[in-house]
């Protein structure tokens, strides 16, 4: 028989193998070799802290006690493993891509980086933590037990040796869990060490029961006949229990801290998962292969009331079998003590980073200077919740006083860890999940487990009696164990079925209600579409050809020419070759990245960079929704531009109406001066000869008539001015009203001609094409003849041939009517074409005594009927060109 | 984990188009039975759930004939995971050896 | 000794009616209608007054006194300047150009007289 201080030693022994083994790797790690240190049999084997030395034990004992049903805490695990592709693999290339420490930074990354959340997680694992490591300690101290008994000289206190036990794992903890402060918090010693522990758990246990089966049982058959002629050889399970706790598994699988840091946090390579998929559930089927077999083999040999739970240790000191009870104890030891350890350093993460950190930097702001002494801080902050994280586990299996009532620990740690569970899930794959809807959720989950599974199953009553028989305040459906009025179930199953459907359903709810911010949004669609954006994580590199790609996303946000600029001096820093795109190094992606920000913000130019450049990066809704943070801003800024550029369009309009004004008011004077000057030139003459016929005495009688006349004509010449300044003031403005009629052409021009040649001394010969101007109109004839008069008696006043000639031809051009008035005159000189149709402009002297309004008249009328009237040059004499469109015409037939 | 996703990690960031190369095809047939794998283990091991057990009065199941389908079905799982495993691995390698292979692979 | 006055206007009837005043009065009246050649006929015909209407077709009269005020001899001939545009602008343009005497149209006979007998007068002082 093996003495207790010959198992101590090996003890020690073996502790000292699990240092230089850590050691020894983080050496090879530090000096990047050691390929192996980051094989996918390291990282599976690493998984294995899953089995702890509660399964190292407890399976055997609750095979014992109920059968197959230990089994469920080893399938749950294997169904997420299996479903690695759409689960792990997820959780995992976030935990990569966002550079996650922890359970509890992942779900406060994934909410907006919300402190809240993670201390709520960090309090909710260590609740959780604590009395799971003292599970642990008891059960090493437990295993010590049973070789003290066998050792009578042995001088075993079982409080002490719990004490050295926790004492010496926080050590070992502290050493290699906060050696180093790594970005990517991976601690290839402690991963070495654990794996190395799985490897002698596993064998310990193949050892126990290949020993059993065929060592003690005589083989296979005969194995399989005690198996079934057992107490537990019949099947029976509870089917509540059975689907609970293969989900329960499941779920504490991905939630447990200490899970979460060797799956995620250590992982160095996503596609170990692949490996681990088959590789961990093979392992865990290995770990659970020979515990039926020891169990009833345990039941079988040993005394009546012997402890189930430590058969594997019992079963062959039974036998004399020292070794392998060793060999067993150290299997059992691994177990317990490589789960503590990774805890120790996850738990420690979670409460140096989420609690102490916070604290530390509220007390430090204005006065610390960060940078430096940061990394100390921390270091020091994860050592001692290290110790403070032992001393809880050691506190509590003291008080808790050990024995029975921590056996069941393990699942009630499991169901409140599980409580993380909608948060997580729901951040990976619902975008809409919030930071309320993981809070709200994450409370109602937790204080569910606490009022119906954690307290009442507390010793010592910390809930009365009459709140778990009647309910608190006498109200029957509050009882913790009977919540809503059912009951007869399975306390275990009660707690996880209500703490984690009603957590999930407020959850659900809470997220459904709320409205989550700008950088909620943002994280919540990268972790949900992580596949859509990264490739792996990776800080800001890439290959010219992205260069260009920035150039041109550059020039749309700065501008042409300070994008240039800014990627030439760029370029010339680099390599000094200023005609060339800068490589993107990420320090040239830095400084762009901060010139980008001044103008679209921060989070925008990394998210813009990251698309360009590839890494973390967002898609382009999720640009939209980082708008919104910008948005007031953008809005603002889109205010003043709208409203400079309305000032600038009001002073514009102002510029032209003030230009029209003038210009109007110039035309107003010319016109006004014209018009004063058309008047008193007849006036003069008027007032002239009326003062001689009144003045003058002794005037003949011809002179009498002659200068009367003359008075006449220009009062004549007054009263025409008049009505052509009339005439054309309502044709200018518009008030004139058409008096439609029907009529040829022809008829048209019979009027105009004979009331043009009529009463003048000066006969124009006219000659017109009667055959053309047999087209139907259907206009304002007196307007149109008016037209026609005014061009005719043009003609006839200032046509100057010795025998003039007018002839009148009309066509039909492209859909209109177009009739030519064209003299054999000298014409208009090219300088005055363009002024012929302006108020009171003249050609020459006017013989006539007109105001020069005519055929400023004539333009009015025949905008108003719908055409035109033109001067055609180049026709040898005067020609005018009056057009009128057809459609009248059609419509009238 | 139990509340399954609506599927929407694709095995590449590949952006959805019509017709897929057979490589792609594959690949995404792949990840269907990657999904599907955990419902099928699921409902494997809520079968023994059917079982009569000594309660009901009808002839119980043993316990070492429980084990061997529990444990049958934790194998079979290993080794489609197995299977899945070198399948991804291959069409992994494939991509990362020859990138350019989708584009003119026919 | 004759007084000879040239008459330059465009509008037939109000030189009429000034030639029948002058001519009363015992003024020899020379007439002309045209702006473009205004200097040469006042230059070749000698006048004691020159009587000039603004709007003249081919050069306006302000162009025509400026151009003959560049002549030496012609510094000191009266100028009665006759405008049908009734703008203060006008006249000061005139008052630059060195007009002798701005009136604007409609005039009373009266007036026509008495500023051709003064604008004379002064010019026989001097």
């Amino acid at each position: 028989m093996a003495t207790l201080n010959v198992l101590i030693l090996v003890c020690l022994g073996y502790v000292v193998l699990l240092f230089s083994v850590a050691f020894a790797a983080d050496r090879v790690a530090a000096r990047g070799g050691g390929k192996w240190l980051r094989s996918p049999l390291i990282y599976t084997l690493s998984l294995s802290i899953y089995c702890t030395a509660w399964t190292f034990y407890g399976a055997v004992g609750n095979a014992a006690r109920s059968g197959l049903e230990f089994v469920t805490i080893y399938l749950g695990p294997t169904l997420v493993m299996v479903s690695w592709w759409w689960g792990l693999r997820k959780l995992v290339r976030i935990g990569r891509s966002q550079r996650v420490t922890s359970i509890a930074d992942l779900i406060s990354s994934r909410y907006g980086k919300s402190n809240t959340l993670a201390v709520c997680v960090t309090i909710l694992a260590v609740l959780g933590g604590t009395p799971y490591i003292a599970l642990q300690l008891q059960s090493i101290t437990l295993s010590f037990s049973i070789f003290a008994e066998a050792d009578p000289t042995g001088l075993y206190r079982e409080g002490s040796s719990v004490f050295w036990v926790a004492a010496g794992l926080a050590v070992f903890a502290i050493l290699f869990g906060t050696r180093n402060l790594d970005a990517n918090e991976r601690h290839h010693g402690v991963v070495t060490a654990i794996a190395l522990e799985s490897v002698v758990k596993l064998f310990a246990l193949l050892a126990v029961g290949i020993f059993v089966v065929w060592g003690v049982a005589g083989g296979l058959g005969p194995m399989l006949d005690q198996i079934d002629a057992s107490e537990i050889g019949q099947w029976h399970v509870d089917a509540g229990r059975w689907t609970t706790f293969i989900f329960l598994s499941a779920a504490a699988f991905v939630c447990l801290p200490r899970m979460f840091q060797v799956m995620v946090v250590e992982n160095d390579d996503e596609s170990h998962l692949r490996t681990a998929a088959w590789a961990f559930p093979l392992y865990l089927l290995l770990m659970s292969l020979f515990v039926v077999p020891i169990a009833v083999v345990g039941l079988d040999l040993l005394p009546e009331g012997s402890n189930p739970d430590l058969f594997v240790l019992t079963v062959p000191l039974s036998q004399g079998n020292d070794w392998l009870a060793m060999l067993s104890f150290i299997g059992g030891f691994s177990s317990a003590t490589s789960m503590v350890i990774v805890t120790a350093m996850a738990l420690s993460t979670m409460v140096s980073n989420h609690l102490v950190m916070p604290i530390w930097l509220n007390t430090q702001e204005g006065t610390a200077s960060v940078s430096g002494d940061v990394r100390t801080i921390v270091l020091m902050a994860r050592r001692v919740s290290i110790a403070v994280i032992m001393a809880l586990g050691y506190f509590y299996y003291r008080l808790s006083g050990g024995g029975a009532a921590l056996a069941s620990i393990g699942l009630v740690a499991f169901a409140g860890i599980s409580q993380i569970l909608p948060a997580l899930v729901g951040g990976l794959f619902w975008r809409g999940a919030t930071r309320t809807g993981a809070l709200v959720g994450l409370s109602v989950g937790f204080f569910l487990w606490i009022y119906t599974l954690l307290l009442p199953g507390m010793e010592g009553g910390i809930i009365p009696a009459s709140v778990i028989e009647h309910g608190p305040f006498g109200w029957g459906w509050l009882r913790p164990q009977a919540l809503f009025g059912i009951e007869g179930i399975d306390p275990m199953v009660h707690t996880v079925m209500w703490s984690l459907s009603l957590n999930t359903i407020a959850f659900c709810v809470a997220s459904m209600l709320s409205f989550p911010s700008p950088l909620e949004r943002l994280q919540g669609a990268q972790f949900v579409n992580v596949f859509d954006h990264s490739v792996s994580a990776r800080g800001w590199t890439g290959s010219v050809a992205q260069s260009e790609d920035l150039m041109i996303m550059t020039q749309r946000i700065l501008g042409t020419i300070p994008a240039q600029e800014f990627f030439q001096a760029e370029a010339e820093r680099q390599n000094g070759r200023p005609g060339r795109l800068p490589e993107p190094t990420p320090q040239f992606l830095e400084r762009l990245e901060r010139e980008l920000s001044g103008s679209v913000g921060a989070a925008t130019a990394h998210a813009m960079i990251g698309q360009i450049v590839g890494g973390a990066s967002v898609s382009v809704e999720d640009l939209l929704a980082v708008a919104d943070e910008s948005a007031q801003m953008l809005e603002y800024s889109s205010q003043l531009e709208a409203k400079s550029a309305e000032l600038s369009r009001t002073a514009r309009q102002l510029r032209e109406a003030n230009a029209k004004l003038t210009q109007v008011s110039m035309q107003k004077d010319a016109f006004l001066s014209q018009v004063s000057h058309e008047l008193r030139t007849p006036m003069t003459s008027i007032r002239a000869f009326s003062e001689i016929m009144r003045d003058t005495e002794g005037l003949s009688a011809e002179e009498q008539t002659r200068y009367a006349a003359i008075i006449h004509d220009e009062a004549l010449r007054l009263t025409r001015l008049l009505d052509d300044l009339l005439d054309l003031s309502v044709l200018e403005s518009g008030q004139v009203s058409l008096n439609m009629g029907e009529a040829t052409l022809s008829d048209v021009l019979n009027r105009a001609v004979s009331s043009a040649l009529a009463g003048s001394d000066r006969k124009i010969g006219v000659r017109r094409v009667r055959a053309s101007e047999r087209i139907p109109l259907h206009t304002d004839l007196d307007r149109l003849g008016q037209v026609f008069i005014n061009l005719i008696s043009n003609a006839q006043k200032y046509c100057d041939a010795v025998e003039p000639v007018l002839t009148i031809s009309a066509h039909d051009v492209g859909g209109q009517v177009v009739i030519d008035f064209i003299d054999n005159g000298d014409g208009i000189p090219p300088e005055a074409q363009s002024l012929v149709f302006e108020k009171f402009a003249r050609v020459g002297p006017d013989k006539a005594g007109g105001a020069g309004l005519g055929l400023a008249i004539c333009r009015e009328i025949m905008q108003r009927l719908g055409g035109e009237v033109t001067y055609l040059p180049g026709q040898g004499g005067a020609a005018f060109r009056v057009s009128l469109p057809l459609a009248y015409r059609q419509a009238a037939q | 984990m139990s509340s399954a996703g609506d599927g929407k990690d694709r095995p590449s960031p590949v952006r959805p188009s019509l017709f897929l190369e057979r490589q792609s095809y594959r690949r995404r047939r792949l990840a269907d039975a990657a999904r599907l794998l955990p419902f099928l283990g699921a409902a494997m091991l809520a079968l023994p759930l059917l079982w009569p057990d000594d309660s009901e009065g009808a002839e119980p199941l043993t316990l070492s004939a429980a084990m061997f389908y529990i444990f049958a079905c934790w194998g079979a799982l290993i080794l489609i995971s197995v299977v899945f495993g070198i399948a991804a691995r291959r069409l992994a390698a494939r991509e990362n050896a020859d990138p350019e292979a989708e584009t003119w692979q026919r | 000794m004759s007084r000879k006055v040239l008459l330059i206007e465009d509008e037939p009837n109000i030189t009429e009616a000034i030639r029948f005043l002058l001519t009363r009065e015992g003024w020899q009246v020379e007439t002309h209608a045209e702006g473009t050649d205004a200097v040469q006929v006042i230059l070749s015909a000698q006048p004691d007054l020159v009587i000039l209407d603004v709007m003249l077709p081919g050069k306006s009269g302000m162009d025509v006194l400026r151009d003959l005020r560049e002549h030496d001899q012609m510094k000191a001939l009266p100028v009665l300047m006759l405008t049908a545009r009734g703008q203060s602008r006008d006249r000061e343009m005139a008052e630059k150009a060195g007009v002798s005497r701005f009136m604007t149209k409609p005039f009373s006979n009266t007036e026509v007289l008495t500023a051709v007998r003064d604008l004379h007068a002064q010019a026989s002082q001097s």
